[in-house]
């Protein structure tokens, strides 16, 4: 502990670079498979291609698609953020197509009757109806690109994986004590804050 | 680059060999000790029920969120480096999707068909072995199938404890920024998280009773 009381202000700092890089790249993979899950929820078959090819990326081992990435784009932020891309794709646009597809049709006619535009449609009916089943995939992504964030450190990618992996380098254990379970805290309340929203907005939805 | 990593392996065959029986050994073993410790206490819980179940899903749920290579490091203070630290490791991270899977199973097990059976005369192990388990059979390999990629994966990981494992010809190559040896750890790690995927994906439909299948 009293590594943590001299060395603090850098915990911190970890700790807002793991934040900012998964949420920078959780925002490109929302953004990527909305596109890619909203187009393919009406579409089955494009749909389980689009999910065999995601599949496949999630099934990679971390460490082995950031070493495969080395040759492409060498070390750094880049190629930790492709990674984590890659390996949220699969959980975002399952639960983005499903969401949307399950909406009932007789609410979609009721909409269409009502005169909406397939724009209104999307914005005012589909989406807010599928959105517990975006957030809880959007749980699930976040989770997993916080805990894919700690392996980017090997690649210079930042974050609290540093400390973790110099503590275990110069076997110094208040570095890994406290970089492992500071990453674990952080995993842990991102998990729980979005499983509350999720509750609220399922009960929104039952109400 | 794909032709010096296939050279390097044909010259280096029992170094290799090593690593990949140390990388097979350690995610076979989680898996099997994992399954060992999950499959017993989900079958307590969903025949307990109650606090106890309170209590063990949501460790399941917190445990599902650590990252691997925080697990795994943590392994190290406490175990030391190693394969037998990587084994614990793997093995924690194995549990919650293996326990997870195997409660929700048994739980979804509707309750007049374990009624009938016991009207039926059936006793409590006999109704666990003939009605329980096969009707739970899918939703339990699904979890298998989960926890397998997981700790083919982890085991990638545990490098950097001193695990061994075809994760150390990942780290060489990094340090040294020789591609042809990250390829040699890179790519059969690769195809042993698909096989592992494609096969308890076949295993799963296997078990899947006949009633049950779509």
């Amino acid at each position: 502990m009293k590594w943590l009381e001299r060395n603090w202000p850098e915990v911190l700092l970890a700790l807002a670079e793991h934040v900012w890089i998964s949420l920078a790249a959780l925002t490109i993979a929302f953004v990527l498979a909305m596109a890619v899950g909203l187009w393919a929820a009406r579409r089955p078959r494009a749909l389980a291609a689009v999910l065999a090819v995601s599949g496949v990326l999630y099934t990679i081992p971390t460490l082995a698609l950031l070493a495969l990435l080395i040759p492409v784009v060498g070390l750094g932020k880049t190629n930790g953020i492709i990674t984590m891309v890659a390996f949220s794709l699969l959980i975002l646009i399952r639960n983005i197509a499903t969401g949307v597809r399950d909406v009932p049709a007789e609410v979609i006619d009721a909409a269409r009757g009502m005169g909406m535009s397939p724009r209104q449609l999307l914005w005012r009916v589909e989406l807010p109806l599928a959105l517990p089943v975006i957030v809880a995939g959007l749980r699930v992504a976040a989770v997993t690109v916080i805990s894919v964030t700690v392996v980017a450190a090997y690649v210079n990618a930042g974050g609290l994986g540093a400390i973790i992996l110099t503590g275990i380098q110069t076997d110094h254990t208040p570095k890994i004590w406290i970089g492992a379970l500071t990453a674990c805290a952080l995993a842990v309340t991102v998990d729980l804050s979005l499983a509350y929203a999720q509750a609220r907005l399922q009960r929104r939805g039952a109400g | 680059m794909f032709e010096a990593a296939w050279r390097y392996i044909l010259e280096n065959p029992l170094a290799f060999a090593r690593a990949l029986g140390v990388h097979v050994s350690l995610s076979v073993l989680a898996l099997l000790l994992a399954s060992l410790l999950a499959l017993p206490l989900a079958v307590w819980l969903n025949r307990r029920g109650g606090i106890a179940v309170l209590v063990g899903i949501n460790l399941a749920n917190v445990g599902r969120t650590l990252p691997s290579l925080a697990v795994l490091a943590l392994a190290m203070p406490l175990m030391g480096t190693g394969f037998t630290p990587s084994l614990f490791a793997l093995t924690l991270l194995a549990l919650p999707p293996i326990l997870l899977n195997a409660y929700t199973g048994l739980h979804g097990v509707p309750a007049d068909v374990v009624d009938a059976a016991r009207g039926m005369g059936l006793r409590e192990h006999q109704i666990l072995r003939r009605i329980e388990f096969p009707l739970a059979l899918p939703v339990i390999f699904a979890g298998l199938r989960t926890a397998a990629v997981q700790v083919v994966s982890g085991a990638v990981l545990a490098a950097f404890i001193g695990g061994g494992g075809l994760g150390d010809y990942i780290t060489a190559g990094i340090a040294m920024m020789s591609l042809h040896l990250l390829l040699v750890g890179a790519i059969p790690v690769t195809l042993l998280s698909i096989g592992a995927d494609a096969l308890f994906g076949v295993l799963q439909r296997r078990v899947t009773p006949k009633g049950l299948a779509e």
